[in-house]
């Protein structure tokens, strides 16, 4: 037998169908469902007569649309097309039989956190959600990636998705990382180096020795961004850690089903000599923290650099970076660490996990933002918010001068009430910095939580070295 | 769906590149809970003032493009969410077609089940498609799906690959799930097996 990546591996477990052309029907093992991607599939089902062909691999939550202020559980309390999505989720929820998470359920968050943390996300899965950043489930080694609303409907009536296979390529990350570099700037530098383009067509593997020293939820920080790389998923063999992580979750198997399971996903992993059609290698010590500039997630630079200039790049890249530098009221040559912030916004997908608060609460404990900054922290979960409150740094947050919030996705796409207003400037834990994706005229700059953490602290992009 | 039939409209020149989907539909407008309507918000921010006035330079604002069926964009169109809003949106302002040299996964995929044809072709290939949009309105391009050609006003034609499940999907303008649904019984077998061998999923 050829040696396989993982992806081939998973890929072959989960083909139901093949047609003479390579046309597949990929067997889906988890369906996540959210308000805003989810109505629209619903009706379709509704007006053809279908129905939910897995109601039990399906899982519902709201979580984009819902206001992470108190008293959300009244509908009074959103704004009335919110209501009305949040509304309808429920309505399907229910009348279609699925796993569902409502606002007043404690496990209510962001979808890609509920997920992992309720054991619905195992390795060796197929997992699809109406989301692009679905690939954060690829941290357990599943194949996992966002789709469209039609899919979304085809995968409740039929369990399968048509895809054709992606081509496999390689991200090694070799080393250590230095000191004050994180996950996410791992996956940050890896967009600077293949840009927001270079994984289209393909799923990638993380590995090398930095990506096995991450814990499970740097992982899936990595795996999170993956998709702005432009790859279909992202994914990172199981091993020790994930086993860890998984066991004695609520929907994770128990007993012999245990043992068989893990021996099955002790077989995921990419074989000796297993081919790749691309391979990029960044050497871990080489990373630094690093922040967005501009309006691509691909506009990335260690913190210790300069604002470029518009004739650093090629072709279509010139108008674009121009653009970019008026959008976000840039001037080349301006060293990163003097852009002054308005704001800070600590969560999502990306970086609401407890490890990324524990890492806020060390920079900020016993400290003070800065005088009339904006400083907001989002659990991605319920869990991750009563967790917070029992270690203490719900208390650290709120002493320092963060508003701490309700779970949800909050000001990552601001389509609830959390957004920036005109020209404000805000450092973001979260994975996008497009045009007006956190308020019309907003302007974005991605950044680690421990470096979220020090601009709210200082008033400006900070090289998080500086502080600790 | 409908079926995508034979093309010959306006192409709107947009040679930015990275047009994500927050550009396409900004997330104001993902509250909604049909797939109709859309249109007049497509591209809100960059054709809208916050007064709602139209925004005169932009490219769908201009005469001579307000009637456009085509796009002919920079590398990587439809970057960002998963939110086929941007399809939907496209598609309900008149937009048949979008022509450029790459484009992200899952938008690529979202067009197909709305009646689009998203075309990629190398950069030469955008370069001369771009320069013959720039002329506007009187010069029409020419799509043939069958042929798996685009010929610019000036009669050049550039040939494009498409995988041909979609294709022949686009021109029936077939229900997928109705075709997944005739394989109801290979779907049965594999899930059988599947639970057998991994009674945890
Ligand atoms: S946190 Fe942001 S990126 Fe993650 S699912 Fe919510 S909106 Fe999408």
């Amino acid at each position: 037998m050829s040696p396989k990546t993982i992806y081939d591996k998973i890929w072959d477990a989960h083909v139901a169908h093949e047609a003479e052309d390579g046309t597949c029907l990929l067997y889906i093992d988890r369906h996540l469902v959210h308000e805003v991607t989810s109505p629209q599939a619903f009706e379709g089902l509704r007006m053809t007569g279908r129905t939910v062909r897995a109601p039990d691999k399906t899982i519902a939550v709201p979580d984009h649309n819902v206001p992470t202020t108190a008293g959300r559980d009244d509908p009074k309390n959103m704004t009335e097309d919110s209501a009305i999505q949040v509304a309808a989720l429920d309505t399907n929820a229910k009348e279609f039989g699925i796993h569902y998470y409502p606002v007043s359920d404690v496990r209510q968050g962001i979808v890609h956190i509920v997920g992992p943390e309720q054991g619905w996300t195992l390795p060796g899965m197929t997992v699809v959600c109406g989301d692009s950043h679905t690939a954060t489930h690829g941290a357990f080694g599943a194949l996992a990636h966002g789709i469209g609303t039609s899919e979304v409907e085809h995968v409740l009536a039929t369990q399968t998705l048509i895809q054709k296979k992606s081509k496999n390529m390689k991200v090694e990350i070799t080393g250590k990382l230095k000191p004050g570099v994180t996950a996410k700037d791992i996956t940050m530098s890896v967009i600077g180096e293949t840009g927001t383009a270079g994984g289209t067509g393909y799923v990638i593997e993380y590995c090398g020795e930095a990506i096995r020293d991450l814990s499970m939820e740097g992982r899936m920080t990595v795996c999170n961004m993956a998709i702005e790389g432009g790859a279909r998923a992202g994914l990172i063999a199981p091993d020790e850690k994930t086993y860890e992580y998984c066991k004695g979750r609520p929907h994770a198997p128990k007993g012999a089903e245990w043992e068989a399971a893990e021996t099955y996903w002790r077989t995921l992993f990419t074989d000796e000599g297993a081919h790749f059609d691309k391979v990029v290698t960044l050497n871990g010590a080489d990373i630094e923290p690093s922040v967005t500039w501009g309006t691509s997630p691909e506009d990335v630079l260690p913190i210790s650099g300069v604002v470029p200039f518009p004739s650093d790049f090629e072709g279509g890249k010139v108008e674009a970076a121009q653009r970019a530098l008026d959008y976000m009221g840039l001037t080349p040559g301006q060293k990163l660490t003097d852009i002054e912030i308005d704001t800070v916004f600590i969560g999502s997908c990306t970086n609401g996990r407890i490890e990324d608060f524990r890492a806020v609460a060390e920079v900020v404990k016993g400290k003070k933002i800065k005088e009339g900054m904006r400083a907001m922290i989002v659990p991605g979960s319920g869990l991750v918010r009563a967790q917070a409150e029992e270690e203490g740094l719900a208390d650290i947050f709120r002493e320092a001068g963060f508003d701490w919030r309700l779970a949800g996705c909050s000001m990552c796409l601001a389509m609830n009430p959390d957004q920036l207003s005109e020209h404000e400037r805000c450092a973001a834990t979260s994975n996008r910095n497009f045009e007006g994706r956190q308020g019309y005229k907003g302007r974005t700059h991605l950044v680690s939580p421990a470096m979220a953490a020090a601009a709210a602290l200082t008033g400006r992009l900070t090289d998080i070295r500086e502080l600790v | 769906m409908e079926k995508f039939e034979n093309l010959s409209g306006i192409a709107a020149p947009m040679p930015l590149v990275n047009i994500d989907t927050d550009m396409i539909i900004p997330k104001v407008f993902l509250k909604t809970i049909k797939r109709s309507g859309l249109g007049v918000n497509l591209f809100d921010e960059m054709r809208f003032d916050r007064q709602g006035n139209e925004i005169e330079d932009f490219v769908l604002n201009k005469p001579a493009y307000r009637d456009a069926q085509i796009i002919v964009a920079g590398d990587n169109f439809g970057c960002g969410s998963s939110r086929e809003h941007a399809p939907w949106a496209l598609a309900d302002f008149g937009i048949k077609s979008v022509i450029s040299t790459s484009f992200a996964d899952i938008f690529y995929n979202n067009c197909f089940k709305n009646g689009i044809l998203p075309i990629v072709l190398p950069q030469e290939a955008v370069d001369v498609l771009m320069k013959d949009a720039e002329k506007g309105a009187n010069a029409r391009m020419d799509i043939d799906l069958v042929a798996q050609t685009v010929t610019t006003s000036d009669g050049e034609v550039f040939s494009f690959e498409l995988d041909s499940f979609k294709k022949h999907c686009l021109a029936e303008g077939l229900d997928d799930i109705g075709l997944t649904m005739e394989k109801a019984s290979a779907i049965d077998t594999f899930e059988a097996s599947a639970s057998a061998a991994r009674p945890w999923v």
